[in-house]
Order: C-alpha cells, then sequence, then structure tokens
C-alpha cells in the first residue's frame, strides 16, 4: 500500500495546515485500501493517494475527478458506508474522513476504469440536447415500455438506495434568535461579534466543521496574526458569549416564509457508523434579522474537455495544499481569467510542485500576485486559452493558443505537458438564500457576478455581507460583516456601536475579465472537444447553443432543455456560465436572460433529517382506550379508526374472522355482549343558548328534549350532505353531551367551535370535548339488564324506570356512572360511562360478574354486522360526502317545524331535490351464502358493453348470523321506488351476482328487542 | 413556515393554527329567501386575490380561537392579526373596500 | 422549412451538420389583430386546447398568449401522474378519454413525451380504505377502465420495496392498481404540444401578459396585453394559478380558491420504485423519474397563496410519509423542492364550460391534478370553444353545478387528491 505520494512534505508544510499528519486513518476507495490523515476529507485523502479517477460523467462515461473542495463538487459522487447504513451521492469533497470508512464510485460498469457506456461516447453526435424528445420512438409503440425506457432507466441514476430501514435517528430543533449569521468566514464572523457585543441573541451557522471560510485556506493577516488564528479566536470568543450559539458542521438550507430558516446539523457523519446520538438535527430557527455572509463559488472557464480528472478549481487547488497538505499535482498549467489563480501558483511552488505556465486570458496580467509568480520564474502567458486536453483517466497535456482581441479562436496551438490544470472563471457569490428570501439580483458588470440587489430587498429580513454581496476585499468584508451584524442587532432593538474593522494584510482583489467559452478551432459541438457547462449532467456549450436555436430562449427553458443546474450540485460552479452562453447565442446582456430560480434546499437533505423522529411508531400518535389492554390480553385483531386502535374481533381457539364475529353476533342477540365504545366523539354543550346552537346545527329539534332524554342527531354540512351522526343527550336545562363518530369526533370539535365563535359568538355556550374523559362500555343482548342489575344494585335500570333513549346517572360496579339506554345493535342495550381512568375497572367488573350470563366481546365487525341487521348507517360507510339524509330516508330526522339549520337551504337545490337520487336500500342476494363485495357496483343490465350504467353499489355486505343468510346495504338510483326489483352485481372475476331490492331493516323492524 | 401572531396567545408557528379561508363572510339571515344562485354564491364563492387578503385562522393547538387576518398571498407577510370582536384595522379595511368594489 | 418527424434518423441527418439546422421548436410569433381564437396560457391544457381546435375543429387563426414562457406554470411544476381512475362516472370518462389521448400522444404530436405507463398502486391501509379502493375498482372496471385490486402480496409483487409488514403504523393492507397510468416527461407535454400547434399554424406568443379583456354589452370581443389589443371570436381562459385574477379582469367571480402546492424530487438513484405509488392514508405520492430521481408530491398547503412557495412542515410530513411507506429511503436526500400554485373547487373537480360572458369561456379549478388530463382537457375545451357548448363529457364540469348542486366530490374517494 504506497500511501500519501502526494502529501506535502512536512517542512513544505503551509502554516494552515489543519490535518493531523500523527494520526493516519485506514480507508477503503473502489475496494483499494488506502491511508490519509486525520482532518482528510475523502477528497483530500483520494488526492493524497494521487487518485484522480472517482467517477464518470452520466451521459457519455467519460472519466471525471474531483473539481472542488467544497458544496459545489459536481463530479465526485461516491456512495458510502455498506448496507442498511449505506448512501448514495455524497460528494467526496464534503465526507469527512473516519477509521475504515469504505467509499465506491457510482454508476460505473463493470469498473470505474473500464466502464462499457463509455462507447457512448462514439453516439455522442446524436446524444445531443434534448434527443430523447426527437427519438425512441421508433418501432412498434410497445418498445417504448418494453426497449427504450428500461434502457434509459438502467443507464439514469447514481447511487444505489440502501437495502433496508436506516439503523440511525434523526431529531429536530427549534430555536430562536434575534440575529442568524449564516456562514462563520471572516464576514460571518465579523456581523456575529459586531451583533453579540450589543447583546443580540445571535446565532451563527458554520458549514464546514471549523470557522473561518478562506481564511482556513489563503495565507492572510488580520489583526497582527495569522487569519485562520484570528478566526479561532473570534469564534471561541463567540461560542464562550452567553447569547451565544456558534454551530459548525451545520448548513443552512433554505429561508421560508416570515424568517423561518432551516438548517441540518451533521452530529455524527464525521465519526463514521454507530456513534452514539442522533445523526442529524435538522434546525427549525426564527430570526429576528438574518445575515447572509455565505460567501463565493468559484466558476470554472469553459474550454474543450474540460472535464478530464486533474482539471480542477484553481481556489480548491488552494484548499487541498494550504489546508490538507495535498498537492494534486506536480506539473500543474493554470488557467485563469483574474488574479486568484496566481495565489495557486504560489501555494504549488511552496508545496513542492512546478507551475507549467499560467494562461491568462487577460492580455495584459499585472498586479503583485502576477509580479510573485513571475518573480519565481514561471512562465506566464498573457492572452492565451486552452483549446483542447489529452490524457486518459488523467489530464496529461493541453493545447494552448493565443486569443484573439475578440476572444475568436486564432489556432496556433502548442501543447504543455502537466498533471493538473488549475482553472479560474471568477467568482459567483452564493446568494441561494437571499433569492429564497425574495430578494432580486442585479448583475454586477465590473466584478462579472449577479449580486443581491440592495434597491430590490428580500421580503424576509435579510442583510448581505462579504462574497456573498460581490465583495473580495478582505478589509471590505470585514467591515460589511460588522455594519451588517450591527445593523441587524439594532434592527431587532438592540444598541450596537460602531466598530474599527481589524486591519489586514491581503493581496488584492481584482476583477475578473469575462471569458465565457475559451474558442477552440471549431464552434462548440463541431470539433472534437466537449465544452463542458454542467459536468454533473454532461451538458455541453454546444447543447446550449442548440437550446437556444430550437426556442429555448427563457433561461428556464434552456435549464429543463439541457438540465443544466439540474444536478445534485444544483449548477453552483456551472450555472453562471451557462447562462451567460445563453446570453451569448441570443445576442442579450446577461441580467436580460437572468437567472432561473433557487430552489431549497441549498445542499441535499437527507429524508431522515426531515421526518426527523416521526417515523416507524412516532409516524402517527396512536389513540388506545382504558381497556385496551384486556383487549390484547384476549388476543383481539385490531383496526385503524382515525388515530384510534379499535378491537375488531377477538378470536378464540384458532377462530377466523367470520367464526368469531358470528360468535360475537350470536352472544349478543341471544345473551350479553360488551363493546368498547370509548372512542366514540363525546362533546359536551353547556349554557343558557346550548339549546338553541343544536336547533342550528342538528337537522332535528333538541330544544324540545326532556332533561334525561336521549336523541339520534344528524349534521349536515352547509352543502346539505350528512357530515356526522350521534345521539344528543340532554343533562340538564343548559346541558347537553353529544356522541359523534369515532372518525369524526375531532372535525365535529373543530365545526362547532367555528360556528360558535365565527357565526353566533352572541350565543351563551361552551363547548368542551369530553371523548378522553369518559371511558364507555356498550352491553348489549337480552341479558344486559340482568348483568347491569348486579353491578348496580343502587340504580333502577327496569324499562318502565329507564326506558329507551333515557339516561340516568348512578353507581356501576361501584364506579361512578352515566348509563345511557341507547342501542346500535337493536338489543336492550346500555351503554355505560364511567371516568377514563377506571374504564379497565368497568371492563374486569362486567366480565367478572359476566361470565354466568355468558358475556362476550364483541369487536367492531360484529357491531357493523349487528347494526347493518337494524339498517343503521354508518357515516363514511353508507355516505361518501355525496350522500343527504333524504337519500338515506332519514326524513324524519329533519325538523320541519323548525328554524333555519346548517344544510337545510341546501336541501331544496335542484339537484339535491331530484327524484332519481341514489337511496339507501337493503339487497338480498338469490343465493343466500353469496355475500356480496362491499364496493360492488350494481346495474340493470349485466350485458351491457363497458361503460355500463350503474345504478348504484353495495355500502356494506354481510354474513347474518342472526337470519342466517348474507344482507347487504346500497345506495341504489330511486331504491324506495323499486322494492322487489332485481339489480345484477358483476363482479371482477366475472361472474354477475343477482339481489333483490328490499327494506334496508331485515331486523326487528317493530323494534321490539331493542324496548324489551 | 408562516410566523402568525394570535391575538391572544402570541407569535407562533403556522403548524399550530387551523386556516379558514375569507373572512367578514356574513351567513344570510334568512337562506329560504335567497334562490339558488345567491344561495351558492354564500356557500361557494369566495375572494381570493394575489396580493393582500382578509382571512381567518383558529388557533387550534392552543387557545383554540378563531381570529382574523391580513397577509399578502403573494408575499406570504403577514400585515395584521385581529380578533373577530375588534373593529379591523386600517389594513383589513382598504382591503375588504377593494373587494366589495370587485365584486 | 420543411416539417419532417423527428426520429432517429433526422438526428443523424442533423448530426452531419452539427445540428445547427434544427429549427425552432414552436415558431416565434407577435400578435396579428385578430384570431378567430385565442387562449390565455400557454402551459399543457392551452396548448393542447389550440391543437386541437385546428386538429379536430379546423379553425385555422388562433393564438395561445402566455405572460412568461411555455410550460413554466404548473405544466412544468407537477409531479407527472397520469391515471384515470376516478370514482365518479363523469370524471372517469373525462380521464378516460384522456388516458387513451396519452397513449398516443408520442405518435400524434411526433414528439416523445416519454409516457410511461409503468402503473398506479392507490394504497389501501385501513378496512375502510379497502372498502372505498374496491368500490373505485368495480366502478372503474364498469366504466371500462383497467382497474384491479390487490392485496398484500400482490402489492408486494408490484412495488418490493414497499415495507408490508402488519407491524406498521398504518400497514398495507392492499391498494388499486392501474397499470395503464404512470408517469410523462411534463415539460415535454407542453414543448411537444406547442410545437406541434405551431406546425399547424398557430401562434404561440411569449411574454404578452392579458392585463383586461374587450367586453361589449356582455359579450367578449378580445384581450388587452402587454403587447396590444387582439380581437379575437372567441376567447378561452386556461391559466392555473390565476383563475380567479383573470376571472375578476373579466368582472366575475369563481368558486375556486389558489394554494401553494409543493413537490420535490431526490438525488438521481438507481431504479428502485418501478411504479406510482400513492397513498391517502399516510398521504404521500412518489414515483421515480426517468433520470432517478424519486419525485414525491406533498399535499396543498391549505392557506391561500400565489407565491409559488409552501412551507416547510408540509415537506416533513411528506418525508415523513415516504419513510412510513419505504424506511430504506431515510438516507437518501432531498435534492430540490418547489412551489406551484393550484386552483381548487369546492368539489375537488375542474371547472370546463362557459362563463357569465359569451363567448368568454374558462377551464380551471383542477386542484392538484391537472396534469393527467391535459390532452383530455385541451380536447374538450376545444369542442366546447368551437361550437359554444360543452361535450358531453364535460357537460357536468360546468359552472352551474354549484348553483344546482350537482357537485362532482373527488375528495374522499380519489384518496390523495390527486
Amino acid at each position: 500500500m504506497s500511501t500519501d505520494l502526494f502529501r506535502i512534505p512536512p517542512e513544505l508544510a503551509s502554516p494552515l495546515e489543519d490535518i493531523d499528519r500523527a494520526h493516519p486513518v485506514a480507508f477503503r476507495f473502489d475496494g483499494k485500501r488506502l491511508r490519509g490523515r486525520a482532518g482528510d476529507t475523502l477528497a483530500s485523502a483520494l488526492l493524497a493517494n494521487g487518485v484522480h479517477l472517482v467517477g464518470r460523467g452520466i451521459k457519455y462515461h467519460r472519466p471525471r475527478g474531483i473539481v472542488a473542495a467544497g458544496a459545489e463538487e459536481p463530479n465526485a459522487l461516491v456512495q458510502v458506508g455498506q448496507g442498511t447504513r449505506g448512501e448514495p451521492n455524497l460528494k467526496a469533497t464534503q465526507v469527512a474522513l473516519f477509521d475504515n470508512l469504505s467509499a465506491a464510485p457510482v454508476n460505473v460498469w463493470p469498473s470505474l476504469k473500464f466502464d462499457a457506456l463509455a462507447a457512448n461516447e462514439l453516439l455522442s453526435p446524436l446524444m445531443v440536447a434534448g434527443f430523447y424528445y426527437k427519438t425512441f420512438k421508433e418501432g412498434p409503440a410497445s418498445w417504448w415500455d418494453r426497449v427504450y425506457e428500461p434502457l434509459i432507466r438502467r443507464a439514469a441514476g447514481w447511487g444505489k438506495a440502501p437495502p433496508g430501514p436506516d439503523p440511525d435517528t434523526y431529531e429536530h430543533t427549534h430555536a430562536h434568535c434575534d440575529v442568524l449569521v449564516i456562514g462563520a468566514g471572516p464576514a460571518g464572523l465579523s456581523a456575529a461579534k459586531a451583533a453579540a457585543e450589543s447583546g443580540a441573541r445571535v446565532m451563527v451557522l458554520e458549514d464546514d466543521a471549523r470557522p473561518g471560510g478562506h481564511l482556513l485556506a489563503r495565507p492572510r493577516r488580520v489583526d497582527g496574526r495569522p487569519g485562520h488564528q484570528w478566526a479561532a479566536e473570534t469564534a471561541a470568543a463567540l461560542a464562550a458569549h452567553p447569547e451565544v450559539r456558534l454551530l459548525t458542521r451545520t448548513t443552512a438550507l433554505g429561508v421560508y416564509a416570515t424568517a423561518h430558516v432551516t438548517a441540518v446539523e451533521r452530529l455524527t457523519d464525521h465519526l463514521g457508523p454507530g456513534a452514539p446520538g442522533p445523526r442529524q438535527r435538522l434546525w427549525h430557527i426564527r430570526a429576528g434579522r438574518i445575515v447572509l455572509a455565505s460567501g463565493a463559488h468559484e466558476r470554472p472557464l469553459v474550454f474543450a474537455d474540460n472535464d478530464r480528472p486533474g482539471i480542477m478549481l484553481a481556489g480548491a487547488v488552494g484548499t487541498y495544499v494550504h489546508r490538507y497538505g495535498v498537492l494534486p499535482g506536480r506539473r500543474a498549467v493554470i488557467l485563469t481569467n483574474n488574479d486568484s489563480a496566481y495565489e495557486t501558483a504560489l501555494a504549488l511552488l511552496d508545496g513542492g510542485g512546478s507551475v507549467v505556465a499560467v494562461l491568462d486570458t487577460r492580455r495584459e496580467p499585472s498586479g503583485p500576485l502576477v509580479e510573485a509568480v513571475r518573480a519565481r520564474g514561471v512562465p506566464i502567458r498573457a492572452g492565451y486559452g486552452i483549446t483542447g486536453t489529452t490524457g486518459r483517466g488523467r489530464v496529461k497535456r493541453v493545447w494552448i493558443s493565443p486569443l484573439a482581441e475578440d476572444l475568436s479562436p486564432r489556432i496556433a496551438e502548442t501543447t504543455l505537458d502537466c498533471d493538473l490544470v488549475a482553472v479560474s472563471g471568477g467568482f459567483s457569490p452564493v446568494v441561494h438564500l437571499w433569492s429564497q428570501g425574495q430578494g432580486k439580483l442585479a448583475w454586477d458588470d465590473r466584478q462579472a457576478c449577479f449580486v443581491p440587489d440592495p434597491a430590490r430587498p428580500a421580503v424576509e429580513p435579510i442583510s448581505v455581507a462579504g462574497a456573498a454581496n460581490g465583495c473580495f476585499e478582505l478589509a471590505e468584508i470585514l467591515a460589511q460583516g460588522a455594519n451588517a451584524g450591527a445593523e441587524a442587532a439594532r434592527a431587532a432593538g438592540f444598541t450596537a456601536k460602531a466598530t474599527t474593522p481589524p486591519g489586514v494584510e491581503a493581496p488584492p482583489a481584482t476583477p475578473p475579465a469575462p471569458i465565457w467559452l475559451v474558442p477552440s478551432d471549431k464552434p462548440p459541438g463541431e470539433g472534437v472537444g466537449k465544452h463542458f457547462v454542467d459536468l454533473q449532467n454532461d451538458t455541453t456549450a454546444a447543447d446550449i447553443a442548440l437550446a437556444a436555436r430550437e426556442g429555448m430562449t427563457s433561461v428556464e427553458l434552456m435549464k429543463r432543455y439541457t438540465l443544466a443546474g439540474f444536478g445534485t450540485d444544483q449548477g453552483k460552479t456551472g450555472n453562471i456560465n451557462a447562462l451567460a452562453i445563453l446570453a451569448h447565442e441570443l445576442g442579450k446582456p446577461i441580467p436580460e436572460v437572468g437567472t432561473t430560480t433557487f430552489r431549497p434546499p441549498y445542499t441535499p437533505l437527507t429524508f431522515g433529517a426531515m421526518a426527523g423522529r416521526q417515523v416507524g411508531a412516532l409516524f402517527a400518535p396512536e389513540r388506545v382506550t382504558p381497556m385496551h389492554d384486556r383487549h390484547r390480553a384476549r388476543g383481539a385483531v385490531f383496526e385503524d379508526v382515525g388515530p384510534w386502535k379499535r378491537a375488531r374481533y377477538y378470536p378464540e381457539g384458532g377462530e377466523d374472522m367470520d367464526a368469531a364475529v358470528a360468535r360475537e353476533c350470536r352472544a349478543a342477540r341471544q345473551a350479553v355482549a360488551v363493546l368498547d365504545a370509548s372512542t366514540l366523539g363525546k362533546i359536551e354543550v353547556e349554557g343558557p343558548d346550548a339549546a338553541a346552537f343544536l336547533d342550528r346545527v342538528y337537522t332535528n329539534t333538541l330544544s324540545t328534549l326532556g332533561v334525561g332524554r336521549i336523541r339520534y342527531g344528524l349534521m349536515l354540512n352547509d352543502d346539505g350532505r350528512l357530515m356526522d351522526d350521534g345521539t344528543v343527550t340532554r343533562l340538564g336545562e343548559d346541558r347537553y353531551l353529544l356522541t359523534t363518530t369515532t372518525g369524526g369526533a375531532a372535525t365535529v370539535m373543530d365545526w362547532l367551535e367555528e360556528l360558535h365563535q365565527t357565526e353566533w359568538p352572541e350565543l351563551d355556550l361552551h363547548l368542551t370535548s369530553v371523548t378522553d374523559r369518559w371511558a364507555v362500555a356498550q352491553v348489549a343482548g337480552p341479558k344486559a339488564r340482568d348483568l347491569l342489575a348486579e353491578l348496580a344494585p343502587d340504580m333502577d335500570l327496569s324499562a318502565q324506570a329507564l326506558p329507551f333513549m333515557r339516561f340516568v346517572e348512578g353507581t356501576v360496579a361501584g364506579l361512578p356512572a352515566r348509563v345511557f339506554r341507547i342501542s346500535f345493535t337493536g338489543e336492550l342495550s346500555f351503554e355505560v360511562a364511567v371516568p377514563w381512568s377506571v374504564g379497565g375497572a368497568l371492563w374486569d367488573a362486567l366480565f367478572k360478574a359476566g361470565g354466568k350470563h355468558g358475556l362476550t366481546p364483541f369487536g367492531t365487525e360484529a357491531m357493523h354486522v349487528l347494526r347493518a341487521e337494524k339498517g343503521f348507517i354508518i357515516v363514511g360507510q353508507e355516505t361518501d360526502g355525496s350522500v343527504t339524509p333524504l337519500d338515506l330516508g332519514l326524513d324524519w330526522a329533519l325538523g320541519k317545524k323548525k328554524g333555519d339549520y346548517i344544510g337545510r337551504r341546501s336541501l331544496a337545490r335542484a339537484d339535491l331535490a331530484r327524484d332519481d337520487r341514489k337511496h339507501l336500500v337493503g339487497l338480498l342476494t338469490e343465493d343466500p351464502g353469496e355475500v356480496l363485495e362491499e364496493g360492488a357496483q350494481l346495474v340493470d343490465d349485466p350485458d351491457q358493453a363497458p361503460p355500463m350504467t350503474m345504478v348504484g353499489h353495495v355500502t356494506s355486505s354481510y354474513m347474518s348470523p342472526t337470519l342466517e343468510r348474507s344482507i347487504a346495504l346500497a345506495l341504489v338510483a330511486r331504491g324506495r321506488q323499486r322494492m322487489g326489483q332485481t339489480v345484477h352485481a358483476p363482479l371482477a372475476d366475472g361472474r354477475v351476482v343477482k339481489a333483490t331490492i328490499v327494506d334496508p331493516v331485515f331486523y326487528d323492524k317493530e323494534g321490539k328487542r331493542r324496548d324489551g | 413556515m408562516l410566523r402568525i401572531s394570535c391575538p391572544w396567545c402570541g407569535p407562533r408557528d403556522e403548524t399550530e393554527f387551523g386556516y379558514g379561508g375569507q373572512a367578514h363572510l356574513k351567513r344570510p339571515d334568512n337562506p329560504e329567501a335567497l334562490d339558488d344562485a345567491a344561495w351558492a354564491e354564500f356557500l361557494f364563492l369566495r375572494d381570493n386575490p394575489e396580493g393582500p387578503f382578509v382571512e381567518r385562522w383558529v388557533h387550534s393547538h392552543g387557545c383554540r380561537r378563531w381570529f382574523n387576518a391580513v397577509r399578502d398571498t403573494k408575499t406570504d407577510r403577514v400585515i395584521a392579526t385581529y380578533r373577530p370582536d375588534e373593529t379591523p384595522p386600517e389594513a383589513a379595511k382598504m382591503v375588504l373596500k377593494g373587494q366589495e368594489g370587485g365584486r | 422549412m420543411a416539417q419532417r418527424a423527428t426520429n432517429l434518423f433526422s438526428l443523424a441527418r442533423q448530426a452531419l451538420s452539427h445540428h445547427r439546422n434544427w429549427p425552432r421548436l414552436w415558431a416565434a410569433a407577435e400578435p396579428r389583430r385578430h384570431y378567430q381564437a385565442i387562449i390565455i396560457g400557454a402551459g399543457g391544457h392551452g396548448l393542447a386546447t389550440a391543437y386541437y381546435l385546428v386538429r379536430e375543429h379546423g379553425l385555422s387563426d388562433v393564438a395561445v398568449i402566455e405572460r412568461g414562457w411555455v410550460g413554466g406554470g404548473n405544466t412544468g411544476r407537477n409531479t407527472t401522474i397520469v391515471r384515470s381512475n376516478y370514482l365518479w362516472d363523469e370524471s372517469a370518462h373525462l380521464y378516460e378519454h384522456s388516458l387513451k389521448l396519452w397513449e398516443g400522444l408520442t405518435r400524434e404530436l411526433d414528439y416523445n413525451v416519454m409516457f410511461s405507463q409503468r402503473g398506479v398502486l392507490n394504497l389501501a391501509h385501513t378496512v375502510h380504505d379497502v372498502r372505498e379502493a374496491k368500490r373505485r375498482v368495480n366502478a372503474n372496471r364498469l366504466n371500462g377502465i383497467d382497474a384491479e385490486f390487490l392485496d398484500r402480496d400482490g402489492v408486494k409483487a408490484v412495488c418490493p420495496g414497499l415495507d408490508v409488514s402488519p407491524t406498521r403504523r398504518f400497514p398495507i393492507l392492499g391498494a388499486t392498481w392501474q397499470k395503464r397510468g404512470g408517469v410523462a416527461r411534463h415539460d415535454a407535454v407542453a414543448w411537444g404540444f406547442a410545437r406541434a400547434a405551431s406546425r399547424l399554424g398557430v401562434d404561440v406568443i411569449e411574454n404578452c401578459p392579458v392585463e383586461g379583456f374587450l367586453i361589449d354589452n356582455g359579450v367578449c370581443k378580445g384581450v388587452r396585453t402587454g403587447k396590444g389589443e387582439i380581437t379575437a371570436d372567441k376567447v378561452g381562459i386556461v391559466v392555473a394559478g390565476q383563475s380567479s385574477v383573470l376571472a375578476g379582469m373579466a368582472g366575475f367571480r369563481l368558486p375556486v380558491t389558489s394554494h401553494p402546492l409543493q413537490a420535490m424530487v431526490s438525488e438521481p438513484i438507481k431504479p428502485v420504485v418501478p411504479c406510482v405509488v400513492m397513498s391517502g392514508q399516510v398521504h404521500a405520492y412518489v414515483s421515480q423519474s426517468d433520470k432517478g430521481e424519486l419525485v414525491l408530491g406533498a399535499g396543498i398547503d391549505r392557506r391561500n397563496g400565489y407565491g409559488q412557495r409552501g412551507s416547510f412542515p408540509v415537506l416533513e410530513q411528506e418525508a415523513a410519509a415516504l419513510l412510513e411507506l419505504f424506511p430504506a429511503f431515510s438516507r437518501l436526500r432531498l435534492m430540490r423542492s418547489w412551489g406551484g400554485t393550484v386552483d381548487t373547487c369546492p368539489d375537488a373537480s375542474p371547472i370546463i364550460g362557459r362563463t357569465p360572458i359569451d363567448n368568454l369561456f374558462i377551464n380551471c379549478g383542477w386542484g392538484t391534478g391537472g396534469f393527467k388530463s391535459t390532452p383530455g382537457s385541451g380536447w374538450v375545451f376545444a369542442h366546447t370553444l368551437a361550437t359554444g357548448q360543452p361535450h358531453p363529457l364535460n357537460a357536468p364540469f360546468s359552472l352551474d353545478r354549484f348553483t344546482s348542486g350537482a357537485l362532482i366530490d373527488e375528495h374522499g374517494a380519489a384518496g390523495v387528491a390527486h
């Protein structure tokens, strides 16, 4: 294992070096064992080992290397980790190295070195922007599904999804601050310092593991000290400040309405798998003011075959040299249109490398950096560009040529041999969050970049400082930061003093001389070389020209057509070049073409972090009744109803559902059975106007209900459709108890509160949800009274004292109880409500006493059967948002003599008064053993070809143990006028089931049993 | 995520609130007297401006009270909030005037 | 310029001249003074309307005017799901007509819209869901729409990545399956219609905002635009996200509210979700694009909003829902999220038909589900404009239904209203 061959010898190391040479770190890439140092990123460790080839392009599968040193990396996507901790598409430049890290290239086959799809290059004349819209339609239509699309899909995509659930956890945190500083480079640190000194509550977010920004990778002096030291000291002082929270490894992702900022903190990613605690933390931050100090990204220059491994951003090369002690190459060619790359030349020289030449597209580069490089004997070729490159797997040689005055090609090529090309095309401020905050951009012609337009500020309270603001002089960066920090604090109500920014030593930052496309001998797309603009999507200058030619004249259309900027890097390095090339093609100035929208998140965010703790059992709150444990102990099978877990049936001795339900039904009809009805919604309405209120929200008249009496009530929505049903009990003169369906409880409560507060605030009443104040056992069956009498010796439960639809309070099983004579099963039935906390005790007492009566628990399924035998509806089963009470034959529940109620007027509209609407009816199948499928559609003519005329559908269908035959409820057009007629249900298996329309009440039509 | 100031509880995250659409709608006193078209207008026709809008919110996960807000539907800026029984603030009055004029 | 079909051979021929000779997809056009019909809005629906006006109804003189760029509204912002498995007959017939048009669209337009019939699963998580799913499957089947109910094993077979274990918070009990449903390349649909319409002589005029209507005595005579007044015999409004605003300009109101709707994509990964998966219970829909991105849609933000941006918690909820269905996706990453503005009707069904103003027609209120109906919507709207009367397919979707009460409530049965 030869390692670290490209690590700069310690004696030549930069004072900025931030790795621990004493701590080697073993890792694997592409199956090879390699060694890096603590403090490395995967990218720096790979470069230290001389590994440049790390991936392949998406379209042509050309070899690709590391380009950048941070979030802007377009190329170096890797799969990190294995199994359920495997993670695709991480940027090697952002992966902190840890022991035994294992990384692999993505989307290569059979291997990185020999990739079969590199043959695509031969087809590249055909694979131009949008080619797939023009082809893949040859042959039979089925070829798209069978041949073309599978091919496209197999070729697309980078890494692979992990095979199973994530073992790691994620969490969310909310925070509030007066001033939020995004970025802890010189601008951010100085903003934070100024704001903190005012006493404001400050948060600082830094993407990097260390604060300092470019001071970590460029030799500068601030306040008489090395810049990185100033940054460390300033950050330490901030961290120690009681009102400051400084988070590193934390990336601000998005700005949303009313100064809501999301950020992700990577807690353990740098420690490797299995580190304790949550892996990532998503921050929701509410800021009084936001200072954006997010810096700038270097742009590459676009030239022929600018994509080979070893062609890197000059600034990134400088970072690898200074911060990581790595020489990305020993023989470098530098191509630039500005002074900053000269610093890279100096860094390479200081680190023991050589610089073959600096090619400067400017005709007369000058200034201290240029002179310093010249003084080191490096040839500087002014007015030169690169017109082509070669090298398999790594750049080996570049063709260079002087550029004509008008930047047209002037072919007088010579070659330079090299193993590294460091490129700088200027800088693009990182304005994503400004734009998300609805700030507008202005084109700064001098700096050749888009900058936040102070004349068109963001809607959100954002100010921008430093390089993000198009300011590249260190002294000014610090001053802008301090001003922005102080102003933000003032805006948040604090007194901030003006400060004198510290003195600095830094080379002057000269603006670039823009050149958007370095010409080759032929126009892009016509020669052999490719001019890549978006490396991740293999978008070339020729693609953009084609898009413009085809009328994609808006930058948004060009982006969609060529995919420029659509990658995981979101075009951080390539977008400005792309739109400048489009502008050139259209003959328009850049600002007229404009930018695309900056979409959140700034960098990709795991779905795990987004979901936080809301996964698995915590995905949604689960509500259970106080009897839940008893149901579990009996082996109940549960079903989800709204948020509740309800016992559906209680199988005994290997019974299936049908057998269990039949047994439970028989118990209710023949002896006594009990249902846990605690989940039904319960609302108390109290106050002098309670009765008037209820008259308005229910279709029934409830003001006339006597105290102690109960009435079945219907609630409509304003549109006249049935919304919910339940019972209304008058507990006292001014006090009612409503029940609602289990699933509808919250909706009804919300609705009643809304009506009371917004429509009729003059009504004097209170609404209280008491659903989980009362546990309810519904005791049903001919022996129900016998059983309860035993448990409630002090109560008179006789039919005379407590007839049907009456209510009484008393003591049951020694517990304070409300007893309601309500029946949803059609049997003699008592609903016994006791305080929630003693629901379990009631249940136990019932079964203790119930054994001799044959007490059987019944679940929701048996309850559904029993009520269907009686023709009782279930809202949501017999109704679907279109059904009115008239459809259901519930006219009797509509108060005729009362005043207006919700929904009344709507019932009178033409469509709701139609006489051919669907009516609730019963169905009896020809074969009594045939249970119709719930949801089966009904037709009159089963032989009609589709589309068939459907006259209705089956809403409920069961084998009735009581009637010993199947029964069904259905909604059928004009059903009530069609009693005795036949309808047909054509089933999926081709059978057609015949059924006769009958009355929906199948059992005990006179209601004798419930009155028992 | 909006930050909305509940008139009773103060500023809270949007996730605590429910939304109620257009504010200051008046339920007809006598729906029976309206023809179907007028009734449909009450049921379904709502102002839907791009810009300042007077709307209802309810502090569902707080005091559970309804209140009114003036918000710019284009920028999401919440301009004012006020109790239903309060006189609408100037910002609301201006919008309400415009809305009526637009009918 | 000769309008030859595009295919591999034309690509090869063009490659010989380095693709220098491709014509514009649609001709750059400036407005003329008068048209037989003006369609406002160059989204998929509007462009399709113009296309079918010429192609099916023989109009020769049609313009589509657009305030921004072609396909820049919801056409380019949706999650591209196409299906026709709606509950109510009215919807089923309309969407099925559309699906049939989708099936021939690539050839019809001579442009590959990448309509991929990967199948659509609508998951059932509760007993109630199962009942509703079967009801819908039966209704679809009898309406001549392919539909199947799959049990748990059937779901697993179609989409092996789904966690169908009974221990999940909302276990998957089954699903409806429409094999003919799928996804398409949304931008290509707009471009394809623009190109085809332009070839038939339709003027596609970008950067031409409507500033008002020319209305004389209750009759629409044309529009005032940023490029001057343009008169027309008929005008159609097809501007999702701006319907109320345009209706307001014309002096009428709509039963429509506008809301932010967000969507998002993951980083591109190798194929892992073979079909479209939708769940109303956990509220998620997901598919995988040809590029390898997981395409995820969220629920609408409940507040009115025109800002084309929603709130982050809506996306968090969507991510949680995704992980309830696919727990293995926790380490995959959100790459990009965006918002659009959807116009929703009280019954979650669109309005396609006449307005209170003569010769002015509107097609709006598609809520979250407009993309799937693009060709069908254009087809029936073209009929409505050309004849002045709705086609039987869109007759039930008139504005009148809000007065008569004949709503087509697709809230409940559509699960995720999409």
